[in-house]
C-alpha cells in the first residue's frame, strides 16, 4: 500500500470505534423504535409484530397527551424566560467586571457539576412544611401555621432554572466576552448614552449565545421527568414522564416508542430551526 | 449610569445566591443533630456521615457508581481521544457531518436516547444489566469527551512531533512520548469529565439499569419517595464534595503536568 493510501486510511481507523458506538447504540436504535411503535402490546406475552396505527392514534389524538406536550412546551419555555431574565445580566456582569473573569465564572459553574438529583432535592429542605423558609417565617411570627409551597408548577419551574441556569449563563457569557469593547465605546463616543450603546450594540451582537443558552434550557427543560417527580405534585406530568409511565410502569412499550418519537420530533424540530438559522457551532463553543 | 452597574452587580449577587443557596441548605442540615432531616437545627453532629457509612445500601449504591464511572470514562475516553485526533490532525472528508454525528448522543433528548437503547438492546437479547447501563452511560458521555479533548487538542503544536519524526522516531514512538504526553492534560479533563457526567445520571439510568442495582442518583430518588431523611443531605454533601473536589483536582494536576511539560 503507498504512503498515501495509509496516510488517507488512518483517520478512518482512529474514528470507527467511535463512529461505529454511537451507530449501534444511537442510530439503529433510534431507526428500531420507529418500526417499534407500529408493534402492537398484547395482553399476554411478547408485543404483536406489524404495522398498526394504534399507538400513534392514541399519541396524537388523545387529549390527555396533546394537553401535556402542551403544558410541557409551556413550562420550558417559561424557564427558559427565566433563565434568561435571571442569566443575561449575571454573565454581562462576569464579562465586563474588572475582577477575576474566570474565576466568577467557574463560581457560577460549580453548581452544574454538582449532582443534578441533590440540587433537586435541596429544594424541598428550603420549601418544605419545616424547610428553611417555613421555619423562618414562622420564627419571624410572619405566619402561624406553616404553608404548603412545595409540589406544585411553579416549584417544577423553580428546579428547572435552578437546573438550567448554568447553560444560560456560560452561554451568554461566551457570546459577551467575545465581543470588541470598542464597538461600544466607538458608539459612545458618537454620543450613544450608554443604555443606547448597550441595546443597539453589544444586545444584538450577544444574541447568537442567548439563542444557544435558551435552546439548550428549553430542550433540557422540555425533555426531563425527575425534576416533575421530586418537586411536582401527582398533576405536573411532563411529556417525559409519560414516557417513563409508558416504558417503566405499564411496560407498553410500542406506545412508549410512538411517545418518545413525537417528543423527539417536537424537539428536534427547534434543533434543527436553530441550526438552519444560527448553526451549531455556537452551540459547541458554549459546551465546549 | 454609575448606578446601572450597581443593579446589575446586586442582581448578579442575588442569582449567586440562588444557586449556592439550597445547596448551602444541604451541607447545612448534614450536620444537624436532630433526628429529622429538617429545620429547626439542635445541634452539630457526625451521625449522619456515620450511619451514611453503616447503611449498606448507600455503600453498594456507591460502589456501583464509581466502578460505572471509572468503566464508562476509560471506554468513553478511549473512543473519544481516538477520534478528536483524528478531527483534529487530519483533512477528513465530510468532518463536519462526522463531528455532528458524533455529537448526536446529546442533541438527541436522553429520554428518547435511553427508550431507543433500552428497546433496541433488549430485541437484540441484552436485558436490563450492568453492561446495557455502561452501554446507555459510555455512548451519553462520548460527546462531552470529544468536545473537551478536541478543544484542548487544537492548541497543541504539530511541529513537536514534525521534529520528533524528523530524528528518527517512528510515528508509533511518536505518539507514545511526544503526543501523548501533551495531550495528558486534555485525555485527563475528558475521562474526569466522563466520570462525574456518569457519577450524576439518573435520567437514563433509572431506564437502564436491572432491578436491584442502584447508583447513588437512583438510591437518593428512591429514598426520597418515602421523605428527606437526614442521611440524603449527607450523601449530598458527600457528593458534592466529590463532584465539586474531583474536577478541582483534575484542573490542578492538569496543570501541574502542563506546566512540567513546558507548554
Amino acid at each position: 500500500m503507498s504512503v498515501e493510501a495509509r496516510e488517507a486510511r488512518q483517520p478512518w481507523i482512529l474514528l470507527a470505534p467511535a463512529i461505529s458506538a454511537v451507530t449501534l447504540l444511537l442510530l439503529v436504535p433510534l431507526i428500531f423504535i420507529v418500526v417499534y411503535s407500529f408493534w402492537l402490546r398484547t395482553a399476554t406475552g411478547a408485543d404483536q409484530v406489524g404495522f398498526y396505527l394504534d399507538n400513534w392514534q392514541e399519541a396524537l389524538t388523545d387529549r390527555f397527551y396533546r394537553d401535556i406536550l402542551f403544558s410541557t412546551l409551556r413550562i420550558a419555555a417559561i424557564t427558559t424566560v427565566v433563565c434568561a431574565l435571571m442569566g443575561y445580566p449575571a454573565a454581562y456582569f462576569i464579562a465586563r467586571s474588572r475582577g477575576n473573569k474566570v474565576i466568577l465564572l467557574l463560581l457560577l459553574m460549580l453548581p452544574f457539576w454538582i449532582s443534578y438529583i441533590i440540587r433537586t432535592m435541596s429544594w424541598i429542605n428550603i420549601l418544605g412544611v419545616s424547610g428553611a423558609l417555613n421555619t423562618l417565617l414562622m420564627s419571624v411570627g410572619i405566619i402561624g401555621e406553616p404553608i404548603n409551597m412545595l409540589y406544585n408548577e411553579t416549584t417544577v419551574i423553580l428546579g428547572l432554572v435552578h437546573f438550567l441556569l448554568p447553560f444560560m449563563v456560560l452561554n451568554v457569557f461566551v457570546s459577551l466576552d467575545g465581543i470588541d469593547t470598542n464597538l461600544e465605546d466607538a458608539a459612545n463616543s458618537l454620543g450613544a448614552t450608554k443604555w443606547q450603546s448597550f441595546i443597539q450594540v453589544t444586545l444584538p451582537l450577544s444574541l447568537p449565545g442567548l439563542a444557544a443558552g435558551g435552546l439548550l434550557c428549553f430542550v433540557l427543560g422540555a425533555g426531563t421527568y425527575i425534576t416533575p417527580l421530586v418537586l411536582g405534585g401527582p398533576r405536573d406530568a411532563m411529556f417525559a414522564n409519560l414516557v417513563f409511565e409508558a416504558i417503566i410502569t405499564q411496560l407498553n412499550w410500542p406506545l412508549g416508542s410512538a411517545l418518545s418519537l413525537m417528543l423527539l420530533v417536537v424537539l428536534g424540530a427547534l434543533v434543527m430551526i436553530y441550526n438552519r438559522y444560527l448553526g451549531m457551532a455556537q452551540l459547541m463553543k458554549g459546551l465546549g | 449610569m454609575r448606578w446601572g452597574w450597581h443593579l446589575i452587580r446586586l442582581w448578579s449577587l442575588l442569582v449567586y445566591g440562588f444557586m449556592f443557596l439550597p445547596v448551602a441548605v444541604v451541607v447545612l442540615l448534614s450536620f444537624n443533630a436532630s433526628q429529622f432531616g429538617s429545620f429547626p437545627m439542635t445541634g452539630f453532629s457526625f451521625r449522619w456521615f456515620v450511619e451514611l457509612w453503616n447503611n449498606d445500601a448507600i455503600m453498594r449504591a456507591f460502589r456501583t457508581s464509581i466502578v460505572l464511572g471509572l468503566l464508562t470514562a476509560v471506554i468513553s475516553t478511549t473512543l473519544g481521544v481516538l477520534a478528536s485526533l483524528a478531527l483534529v490532525r487530519y483533512k477528513v472528508p465530510g468532518a463536519n457531518a462526522i463531528s455532528t454525528l458524533l455529537i448526536a448522543p446529546i442533541l438527541v433528548p436522553e429520554v428518547v436516547l435511553a427508550v431507543a437503547l433500552l428497546l433496541f438492546l433488549n430485541f437484540l437479547g441484552l436485558h436490563k444489566s450492568f453492561t446495557l447501563l455502561l452501554f446507555g452511560h459510555v455512548i451519553f458521555t462520548l460527546p462531552f469527551v470529544i468536545l473537551v479533548v478536541q478543544a484542548r487538542l487544537v492548541s497543541i503544536r504539530r511541529d513537536v512531533e514534525e521534529a520528533a519524526m524528523s530524528l528518527g522516531a517512528s510515528p508509533v514512538q511518536t505518539f507514545f512520548q511526544i503526543t501523548l504526553p501533551l495531550m495528558l492534560p486534555a485525555v485527563l479533563a475528558g475521562a474526569l469529565f466522563a466520570f462525574t457526567i456518569s457519577f450524576d445520571d439518573i435520567t437514563g439510568t433509572l431506564f437502564w439499569k436491572p432491578g436491584g442495582v442502584e447508583t447513588v442518583p437512583t438510591q437518593i430518588f428512591a429514598m426520597l419517595r418515602n421523605s428527606i431523611s437526614p442521611e440524603i443531605n449527607a450523601l449530598g454533601t458527600v457528593m458534592i464534595v466529590m463532584t465539586v473536589g474531583l474536577p478541582l483536582i483534575g484542573a490542578a494536576i492538569a496543570r501541574q503536568l502542563a506546566r512540567k511539560s513546558g507548554t
